[in-house]
């Protein structure tokens, strides 16, 4: 039996609609126009325990709604699920005990006073007991850093030390899952890397099953070996991020500056665009490798400067959403 | 239990953490006492009749109107709960492992007592040593003073469960205004907080006998002021308590049933 399970799920959402101006405002005050929107329409997946799993599709694919499934806020219309042998959202209050979850476009902390007052609160809604508190807490402070910003009023931090404490709140309880909808989002790269660092050693040392769903590839790609691609409500790629990989990352590209004219056609080359200074070349390098590539081009044209870039994993994505049509 | 507590202290340190404001109340209430008092004081000199108040019980009546004002009007609103309501914050509140309703009961008594307890001395202390006819007086026994603080708990019970039902209500309508406001507006004339109920025309006092507004201030503070005697106040007591657990079971289905289709506002 899998820690994560879950078996057909569905959720509509019920969405008044009407055009904008004054006489449709006056139509729809006496008869309202419905639209069924099928956030989720049928998704399965099962995780073992401390598994990080990535949940990416583009917006409105149904990723936050599933995570608010999993977390027992909202009721699917149909399908089963059964996380650490519970159903979340009929035995909520128990099993919410055992997780913990950040949503990065929310706030759990107190906006006018300081953070660790929050974390006091938290300590007596859970019960955490007094002695597991102080070490949690003082754990907590220490690898996400939090010395000096607890202390300080909520709305007098920056976004990503509030983000910090965002994350150490949801954990003080110890959860044996933890549940991130987009932790990232509006982060700088410093704040970034400890985010994800800490989440990395949060997985190794103490076994806890991440549940991730963001926007940056960097971010699936620091820390999940495994994603779930979901679109238009639906699971449409489940695997290994290798795999991905080697099936859609064979694309080099190329920026090649020269001030010659230049007409190539050769197997393996994609695409080639004329820029200012130069050209811009995709090449599949399963079909014709980079060094073969440049000894053709440099046969025809003097080349200034070269550049090189593999596949990136936005792009891949952006590939996969096309190819799914999402 | 605990948390309901700790739901108190952080009210309590965000409201210190707003000291203009607390004088600002405080300044408020004394003002207000002051005016009306002197305004029935008027009323009294020139009327003929029979007055349904003695001076004394008017003047201690009204003080305490005043010293727990912040405690008792009824078109509270908690922007916190309104404010997580619209914008999708409530998913917060459904990850915590305790039912909404009483975490919810739990933030507006919590928002309450520290509101008063920051005004409710100051102005009950001052009221005592105004020169006569405005000063307050002490309760007329000590069996009054009890009975006047075991109504003055569930008063503040009642009270609760009344505003977190409007709130409640809110997650319907996703609107605090309208229906929840006009109803928090009644609520305020017929619980004696604008006049009080011994001034009203029979037939409203009929009304409001059974209507539970009335029991969560008026009752307390006329057993303090001996207007309403100890009997009386003990079936009082009787009515606070049937309405506190009518409300909260209504506040409480209410909840659940809400939740089952609850939907998450913005993403």
């Amino acid at each position: 039996m899998s820690f994560i399970k879950v078996e057909h799920i569905r959720k509509t959402f019920k969405v008044a609609k009407r055009r904008s101006g004054v006489k449709d405002a006056i139509k729809s005050f006496f008869k309202r126009d419905y639209k069924l929107v099928q956030a989720i329409q049928d998704v399965s997946f099962s995780i073992e325990k401390g598994e990080i799993v990535g949940y990416i599709g583009p917006n409105g694919a149904g990723k936050s709604t599933t995570i608010k499934i999993l977390s027992g806020i909202l009721t699917p219309d149909e399908g089963k699920c059964t996380i650490n042998g519970m159903t979340p959202w009929k035995e909520r209050e128990k099993y919410v005990k055992k997780i913990g979850v950040v949503f990065g476009q929310r706030s759990q902390l107190w906006w006018d006073i300081p953070s660790e007052d929050t974390f006091d609160l938290l300590k007596d809604i859970y019960g955490i007991d007094e002695l597991e508190y102080q070490k949690t807490k003082d754990e907590l402070i220490r690898e996400l850093n939090l010395e000096d910003i607890i202390t300080v009023p909520v709305r007098q931090l920056s976004l990503g030390q509030r983000m910090r404490c965002e994350i150490a709140a949801s954990l003080l309880h110890n959860p044996e899952i933890l549940f991130l909808d987009e932790p990232t989002i509006g982060l700088d790269a410093v704040s970034k890397q400890i985010l994800r660092d800490f989440i990395k050693r949060l997985n190794k040392e103490k076994k806890v099953t991440v549940i991730l769903t963001t926007h940056d590839m960097s971010d699936i790609e620091a820390l999940a070996e495994r994603i779930i691609l979901i679109g238009k409500g639906q699971v449409l790629y489940d695997g290994s991020l290798k795999k991905l990989k080697n099936k859609y990352g064979n694309n080099k590209y190329l920026s090649v500056t020269t001030k010659e004219g230049l007409e190539l056609n050769h197997k393996g080359i994609i695409s080639c665009l004329k820029t200012i200074d130069g050209y811009e070349f995709v090449i599949d390098s399963n079909l014709i490798n980079v060094s073969d590539f440049l000894n053709m081009v440099s046969k025809k044209v003097a080349i200034e400067d070269v550049e090189i870039d593999n596949e990136n994993i936005d792009n891949i994505i952006v590939r996969l959403y096309k190819e799914y049509q999402i | 239990m605990k948390f309901y507590f700790s739901y108190f202290k952080l009210r309590f340190i965000t409201g210190l953490q707003y000291r203009a404001a607390a004088y600002a109340g405080l300044a408020t209430q004394l003002f207000f006492g002051l005016i009306f008092i002197m305004v029935y004081l008027a009323f009294y000199e020139s009327s003929s009749g029979k007055n349904p108040m003695e001076v004394s019980e008017l003047v201690s009546y009204l003080w305490l109107n005043q010293a727990f004002f912040s405690l008792f009007y009824m078109l509270y609103k908690d922007g916190e709960i309104f404010d997580l309501i619209k914008n999708g914050n409530i998913a917060y509140e459904l990850v915590r492992p305790k039912k909404l309703y009483f975490i919810w009961f739990a933030k507006i008594i919590g928002q309450r007592l520290s509101a008063v307890t920051l005004r409710c001395f100051p102005v009950l202390i001052i009221s005592f040593f105004l020169p006569k006819p405005y000063n307050m007086v002490l309760p007329i026994g000590l069996a009054n003073f009890i009975l006047f603080i075991l109504t003055l708990i569930t008063g503040t019970l009642l009270m609760t469960s009344i505003v977190t039902l409007y709130h409640v209500i809110t997650m319907k309508t996703l609107n605090e205004k309208g229906i929840p406001q006009v109803f928090a507006a009644i609520a305020d004339l017929l619980s004696g907080l604008v006049v009080p109920i011994p001034f009203f025309p029979h037939f409203l006092q009929v009304i409001s006998n059974y209507l539970p507004f009335r029991y969560v201030n008026d009752l307390p503070f006329r057993i303090y002021t001996g207007n309403i005697g100890l009997q009386e106040g003990l079936f009082g007591l009787g009515i606070q308590l049937l309405w506190i657990v009518l409300i909260v079971g209504i506040g409480y289905i209410m909840t659940n049933k809400s939740l089952k289709r609850v939907v998450v506002q913005g993403g």
